[in-house]
């Protein structure tokens, strides 16, 4: 009995070591191509908006895989308060979730698009409601309008469906509605899919989310008669979409080889995909 | 009358078998030299593992002390657990979190006032008045009802009860102005999933508490001309009483902590716990906002977390001390 017990264990000791030994030899291989990169080293300093906190923390984490000598730093701050630093030249990089203004861009700041946020309104399908102007839904999401009827719906109270506090997309939705923190949410669900889980489910549900996440459970409205489409989002005519800007002081060209070495990597097929992975529209 | 005698053969009973462990204990303890060690060796090893519990509670206390407390003074006490406006990213922030606490106090509350009498009633049912092979089926079920993960308990709560708590809404709030419409998702939904998920705590300890009661109690109060039903409630229940206590405690715990569940159908706005408002409670609102809060908002999540943990002390502390009564009162 004691000495099956003992074999046992024995062999379990050794399986052990043998496991051990393969994530070992794993780890030091996958390390030892990462190393072989580039010699490349330095850093890259940001700061900015809190929105671009998923597309910079993602790009940064990416880049530095790729060249595991160079640390990229990000602070978020606000998209304001990332551009004064930029002017200041206490960063290399200031993130701003809005187009630059003319003063800023005379200051000799540089607006580099990154991507595009776009956002949808969702309804569920069977709402007759197609369209709605930006004063509509600012209307329906501060609690003014409370029944479909009263924007050219059927007889429905509307269920107010939001993000929680902290969502990026809460945040782009608020601020591009200008309706910031007068919300009157009657749900407030942490996730996009239970949004539109939510939206599809609830008769008279309005909701918005991430415009790529959209899929054919719920109805998606076009606003003040423009269709959500990358197209129209890239034109501009969309106004539920944000710029994502890294802003350089002067030319990327101008910039130190680790900054441009971000840029060029953010231009390559790997940062596309890093970009479109988190949601996010290529810039044209 | 009866009562008496039930405490009173109670007490007997718990001392003749005090009296045969002591017995035992005596013949056991012998051996030589080699048991001795391997005795040693089995209490150093046993230590260890208790070692481990004990440091993982006091590290985890510790962690939320120091994780929860600076928020409280930055945001100020009174502001923070008596403050009714949620608005951690507002430019400028308020963070009371006194609807949230409310709503966890209502909702385990009503949830328990709902659940543990049908609990206690089952409990009745399976181990007094179900013939055995009735509750040979029943008692499995609940076991396996304790079994289902509080994911289902939530998904089935957006299937089934949202759509039915919408209609009613519609209904009682036919013609409101100034209701704002949930869609289903609102306090009674969460209280209604939490009362059938502590269902199996109330009925399993509370069964397991009545059929330990003595039979000679059971077989002293029908001798004396009390009815099935009057033994039960009169004499077998009151002598579980500890028992059902300890469900009914465990209950209130598992109810308190509760987050998977209520997160998907409670709506999650943060509002006075009225029925038909959407609510948040004190998990759920740890579990929505902590993946992108960030400053001083993450912090107050740790407060609201550290405000959790001790309404868990505390019901771990009533736990005990019933425990404790049961035990004196048995002695």
């Amino acid at each position: 009995m004691k000495n099956r017990a003992a074999k046992a264990m024995a062999v379990m000791a050794a399986a052990a070591l043998v496991a051990t030994g393969v994530v070992g030899c794993g780890s030091s291989s996958s390390g030892s191509t990462q190393g072989g990169g580039s010699g490349l080293s330095g850093s890259v300093t940001m700061a900015g908006s809190t929105s671009m906190e998923t597309i910079a923390n993602a790009l940064a984490e990416a880049f530095m895989e790729e060249y595991p000598n160079v640390t990229v730093t990000a602070e978020f701050t606000g998209s304001g308060a990332g551009l004064e630093s930029l002017a200041a030249g206490s960063v290399d990089i200031g993130n701003a979730s809005r187009d630059l203004s003319d003063s800023e861009k005379e200051s000799g700041e540089v607006e580099n698009i990154v991507a595009i946020d776009g956002i949808a309104m969702i309804t569920d399908s069977d709402n007759v409601v197609t369209d709605l102007t930006s004063e509509q839904i600012a209307q329906i999401y501060t609690g003014e309008v409370t029944n479909w009827s009263d924007v050219g719906g059927d007889d429905e109270q509307i269920v107010v469906i939001g993000r929680e506090a902290g969502s990026g997309t809460r945040d782009a939705f608020e601020e591009l509605m200008d309706v910031a923190d007068e919300c009157n949410y009657a749900q407030e669900l942490d996730s996009t899919g239970a949004v539109i889980a939510k939206a599809a489910a609830t008769p008279g549900a309005i909701g918005y989310v991430s415009l790529n996440e959209v899929d054919d459970t719920v109805t998606m409205l076009s606003l003040n008669s423009v269709e959500p489409t990358e197209e129209n989002i890239i034109a501009g005519d969309y106004i539920l979409s944000r710029p994502f800007v890294m802003a350089t002081m002067g030319e990327i060209s101008e910039q130190n080889e680790v900054v441009q070495a971000f840029f060029s990597y953010i231009e390559s097929d790997e940062g596309q995909s890093v970009i479109e992975s988190i949601g996010l529209i290529l810039p044209q | 009358m009866v009562n008496h005698l039930a405490t009173d053969q109670i007490g007997f009973m718990q001392k003749s078998r005090s009296a045969i462990k002591v017995e035992v204990g005596k013949n056991s303890i012998r051996g030589g030299n080699a048991k001795n060690k391997v005795e040693l060796v089995a209490k150093i090893i046993f230590m260890a593992c208790a070692v481990i519990a004990v440091v993982a509670v006091l590290s985890i206390t510790l962690y939320m002390l120091i994780k929860g407390l600076p928020a409280l003074s930055t945001v100020g006490v009174g502001e923070l657990l008596f403050g009714t406006v949620w608005q951690p990213t507002a430019a400028e922030p308020s963070y009371g979190i006194a609807f949230i606490i409310l709503t966890s106090i209502v909702g385990t509350a009503v949830s328990i006032l709902i659940g543990v009498p049908i609990g206690l009633l089952t409990a009745v049912f399976i181990s007094e008045v179900a013939p055995k092979k009735l509750s040979a089926v029943v008692q499995p079920a609940v076991e396996l009802l304790a079994a289902i993960p509080s994911v289902i308990y939530g998904l089935l709560g957006i299937m089934l009860l949202n759509p039915l708590m919408y209609k009613l809404e519609k209904i009682v709030f036919a013609g409101s102005t100034t209701h704002q419409f949930t869609g289903g998702s609102n306090l009674l939904s969460a209280i209604i999933v939490l009362a059938i998920m502590i269902l199996p705590t109330v009925i399993n300890i509370s069964t397991s508490a009545i059929r330990a009661v003595p039979a000679q109690i059971k077989s002293a109060s029908l001798a004396l001309g009390a009815t099935h039903i009057q033994t039960i409630f009169k004499v077998m229940v009151p002598a579980a009483k500890s028992g059902i206590m300890t469900g009914v405690v465990l209950g209130i715990g598992r109810a308190l902590g509760e987050a998977m569940a209520i997160n998907l159908v409670a709506g999650g706005s943060v509002n006075l716990p009225l029925p038909f408002n959407s609510v948040r409670f004190l998990t759920t609102q740890i579990v929505s906002e902590m993946s992108y809060a960030e400053g001083l908002h993450r912090q107050v999540l740790f407060t609201v977390g550290l405000v959790l943990f001790l309404f868990i002390m505390i019901i771990n502390l009533i736990l005990s001390r019933i425990e404790k009564k049961g035990a004196v009162e048995n002695a």
